[in-house]
């Protein structure tokens, strides 16, 4: 297993790099993530054939002229669906951060501001949620409602949220206690507008990091689900997916089926590992 | 300048002429530093925080940091300690010097008992007592320093002593190994003053019965100048002023020294002004063409900017010398200079 | 120490009630019929089997009384009936048990023994390109999902090399050994990681310390201050940590046991899920829960044992 993955809550702390070794990775790592973006974006224009279009002649071709980097079981163009899957594993994380991020910011603020029963409240539904390892809050919620990619980036992103909410606390505490905050009070402000206009937005820097740093790991709790046939249904070009489909023909013996997109998982949260720490050093010291 | 101490037949420390450079830094750490200890001798070392005493010591030790440039020689008990490596080294560590910290509780692994402290010491130093009769030497050892009830002391761990018992227990790993020159850098400094006069007692009385060369380290120039035979006085990694103690502390000569004995307050002077030293301690990052302390020193000319310091002799035959150019002129008597009363 | 202990169990108790509650009450967040939904859904439905379903969990009572119930009989090791597989749960769960423990146990030897020697080693030669390696080594295994590094070891060691099997659980001790160890490695890899860093980063901190330059100039030999003074002290992180992640393995055996076809209690989860066998989802995720956390709260009482420090300061 990979506890990173599974495990939300410890993760981020130890994804850390010694500084010397990072500048040169981080260029490459930076360098590979664009390269995604850029396949994502112009999947359509560049992608030899339609992710989605069966050549039941051309089954677990290898690599060859026709296609680089072979075929899966009912001949769809593995090239061609690994670049349309950057689509998917791109904006599927960003739009689960999304939600843990506006859930666990407005949690986290709350806590920090109001103290008392509002903090008790919200760290005892974050204790719940932590008794929970790994995926398995998730996959609670994905019993209840049905397997899908719209439940599981829903089922994440709350799954997600406590730990965004214990990370904005930890900051918005210290954040709390700075001079300009008094300030506003003694001009008479309501404390939610405090909150809303001047204590989230200087907390903003520091919360964005964090999530970049969560990144790498979203995208390998949804390639998860999506694995396990919890995440994205056929016939989409999800890695995670794709890795599933592509399982059977491993055994005899063609690997590239399975082995291109989990490649392609591996490189990307390899890059936003190595990019995210150091973004967050960047953005955390305000740099 | 090379002094000898009346009646010391064997130097146990030479340290000749060294001059040690860390990368990054503008000026050496050490520079030309000579320094002698006999056995049976308790010598200080005195100055203000990054004077290089510390390093003095470490260099004896040869614990230094990667990349230092050295110059000159280190030899304890006749051997270039310079030149030691490996086993060799360690050995030297282990059974020539002994160290003794300024907060034992640093210097103590926390969650270990005192017992093994003391055990692992007498192994690293090659006693060849193991077993049970390490155990009742470790015992022995801790009675050796003064500690009470030293056989349920070594049971304990370090956070069950206080600061001064286990100033006591550090020395007792110092003694287990049986060596010949102790360095006590800042050794009491952490101790409140009860239990300063008791580690210092009980240092001077180890060094009578084994004939210990001791090397001083310490800030206090007050106390160096009580405690000691004698003193060298650092400053920005050179040696100043090296006299007998008595001497030091009636006739100082060095502009630095004579700084250093007016800032302080002494009992039985109560019209005496206290006049710290104007400026600052030089860090590594200042570089000095010429005397380091000239523009501190209320005696400087012009010329002292360009005058590298060396070791003068003191014209009126006293013992020792100091490293200043306006020597020759300076009264010896403790004199209240007119300059640097501007605070 | 005793007011510790108290305190922690009870915390246990607490945490316990209130997820199996979660677990639990899930049902009824579940569109439509809670009895429909604990049947399976509506295909093949009967209202004999609708009865039954309803009678069993006590739908017509309040919500807290049902769980009450539910959680007394869960205590008895009654786990409700499976529609799927028409078995007792607790008999489903009870066969394929052995099999996840086994190989939570087998990779928690790998990553244990491999992922602390690792970070020994990087921090024992500090700075060197074997420093380097690990570092490098342990950032990629962190990266790859256990499903990817699953697939990677059977098409390499089971498929290419013929090594090992790449499917089932294997009979006898070493049949077991033979066909766990590729799921074991896959599953402690990203574990080997985390392990590896928190050993290598507590060890430094370890070796900072005054006392061991202090060891270090009275020339103890270097072997026994990397063991008796560096290792040792470094103990406290390495051991919770490698508690904490092998409490989170019993999750991790979802991925790897479907990966590699084996039925333990984690492909069972994954199968209830998919065929909407809800009553042994709930059961199979009360008992993962459970275990993990048991497990934190031992390595939280364990700690203080390695760190009279803690220990003092803990009575």
């Amino acid at each position: 297993m990979t506890a990173p993955t599974l495990a939300p809550t410890s993760a981020p702390a130890l994804v850390k790099i010694p500084a010397a070794r990072r500048s040169y990775g981080a260029i490459l790592a930076g360098a590979v993530l664009g390269l995604v973006v850029l396949a994502a974006l112009l999947a359509p224009l560049i992608a030899p054939y339609a992710p989605d279009a069966i050549d039941l002649s051309a089954s677990l071709a290898g690599t060859t002229g026709d296609h680089l980097l072979g075929t899966d079981s009912s001949g769809q163009d593995l090239l061609s669906r690994v670049l349309y899957g950057a689509r998917t594993s791109l904006v599927a994380p960003a739009l689960l951060l999304a939600i843990a991020a506006v859930l666990g910011i407005a949690l986290g603020t709350l806590a920090a501001w109001r103290g008392g029963w509002a903090d008790t409240v919200v760290s005892r539904l974050t204790d719940v949620m932590y008794a929970f390892p790994g995926l398995l809050f998730t996959v609670l919620i994905i019993a209840v409602f049905g397997a899908g990619m719209t439940t599981s980036v829903l089922a994440l992103g709350l799954a997600y949220t406590p730990t965004v909410a214990k990370y904005t606390r930890s900051v918005a505490i210290g954040e709390r206690r700075k001079p300009y905050i008094d300030a506003y009070r003694v001009q008479g402000m309501g404390g939610l507008r405090i909150c809303a206009f001047h204590l989230v937005p200087n907390l903003g820097r520091s919360v964005i990091g964090y999530l970049v740093v969560l990144f790498g790991e979203a995208l390998m709790s949804l390639a998860t689900l999506s694995y396990l046939g919890f995440g994205a249904q056929p016939p989409s070009s999800d890695w995670g997916l794709m890795v599933q489909e592509g399982q059977a023909a491993v055994v005899q013996g063609a690997l590239l089926p399975a082995l291109v997109p989990g490649i392609a998982i591996a490189l990307v949260v390899v890059s936003f590992n190595v990019v995210g720490v150091r973004a967050a050093d960047r953005l955390a010291n305000g740099r | 300048m090379p002094y000898e101490a009346a009646g010391s037949d064997t130097v146990l420390l030479d340290i000749d002429h060294l001059t040690l450079r860390l990368p990054g830094t503008a000026r050496p750490v050490l520079d030309q530093v000579s320094l002698r200890v006999a056995s049976g001798e308790v010598v200080g070392l005195v100055g203000e925080s990054g004077s290089g005493k510390s390093t003095t010591a470490k260099a004896a030790l040869r614990t230094l940091p990667e990349g230092t440039a050295l110059d000159g020689s280190v030899r304890v008990a006749g051997r270039d300690v310079l030149a030691l490596r490996g086993e060799e080294l360690r050995a030297h560590r282990a059974r020539t010097v002994a160290l003794v910290h300024q907060d034992p509780r640093a210097a103590l692994n926390p969650v270990r008992r005192i017992g093994d402290f003391l055990v692992e010491r007498l192994a690293a130093a090659g006693t060849g007592v193991t077993g049970a009769a390490a155990r009742d030497r470790a015992v022995e050892l801790l009675g050796a320093v003064g500690l009470d009830e030293p056989g349920r002391r070594v049971r304990q761990r370090p956070h069950e002593l206080s600061g001064g018992m286990l100033q006591r227990v550090v020395i007792a790993g110092a003694l287990a190994a049986e060596p010949r020159l102790l360095l006590a850098d800042e050794a009491t400094s952490a101790l409140d003053v009860t239990t300063q006069a008791e580690i210092l007692a009980l240092l001077r009385t180890l060094r009578a019965e084994r004939g210990l060369g001791l090397l001083f380290i310490t800030h206090d120039l007050h106390l160096a100048a009580a405690y000691c035979d004698r003193v060298y006085v650092m400053y920005a990694g050179r040696v100043v002023e090296e006299r007998t103690a008595g001497d030091l502390f009636e006739r100082p000569r060095h502009p630095y020294t004579r700084g250093l004995l007016a800032c302080s307050p002494t009992l039985g002077e109560d019209h005496r002004e206290i006049r710290p030293i104007p400026g600052k301690p030089p860090s590594l990052a200042d570089a000095f063409a010429g005397c380091p302390f000239a523009e501190r020193c209320p005696d400087a000319e012009p010329e002292c900017a360009t005058w590298r310091p060396e070791p003068v002799a003191l014209a009126d035959g006293g013992t020792g010398s100091a490293s200043c150019r306006r020597l020759p002129e300076l009264v010896p008597v403790p004199q209240i200079p007119q300059k640097g009363a501007d605070r | 120490m005793l007011a510790r202990i108290s305190r922690r169990l009870a915390g246990l108790l607490a945490t316990l009630l209130a997820a199996s509650f979660v677990i639990f009450a899930a049902v009824y967040a579940a569109p439509g019929d809670p009895a429909v939904f604990l049947a399976g859904g509506r295909d093949k439905l009967t209202p004999e089997k609708l009865e039954l379903v309803r009678a069993q969990y006590h739908l017509d009572e309040p919500l807290v009384v049902q769980y009450g119930r539910w959680l007394g009989d869960c205590l008895h090791f009654d786990l409700g009936r499976s529609f799927k597989y028409s078995d007792q749960v607790a008999d489903l769960i009870v066969a394929r048990f052995p099999t996840t423990l086994a190989l939570v146990a087998y990779a928690t030897v790998l990553f244990v023994v491999l992922g602390v020697g690792a970070g020994i080693l990087a921090a024992v030669r500090r700075g060197t390109w074997i420093d380097s390696a690990v570092v490098g080594g342990t950032t990629l295994a962190a990266s790859v999902p256990s499903f990817v590094s699953a697939i990677a070891l059977a098409a390499v060691f089971g498929v290419q090399l013929g090594w090992f099997p790449v499917t089932g659980g294997g009979e006898g001790f070493t049949g077991t050994l033979h066909h766990l160890t590729l799921p074991a490695l896959a599953l402690a890899l990203g574990a080997l990681a985390i392990i590896s860093r928190v050993t290598r980063q507590a060890m430094a901190d370890a070796g900072a310390a005054d006392h061991v330059e202090a060891a270090r100039s009275s020339g103890i030999p270097e072997r026994e201050i990397v063991r008796r003074h560096i290792l040792r002290n470094a103990l406290g992180p390495i051991v919770t940590m490698c508690g904490l992640v092998m409490a989170g393995m019993l999750a991790g055996t979802v991925v790897v046991e479907t990966a590699f076809g084996i039925s333990g209690i984690g492909s069972l989860l994954v199968g209830a899920i998919n065929t909407h066998d809800f009553p042994v989802a709930q059961a199979v995720l009360l008992l993962m829960v459970t275990g993990y956390i048991v497990v934190t709260t031992l390595v939280d009482l364990v700690h203080p044992l390695l760190d009279p420090r803690v220990k003092e300061a803990a009575v």
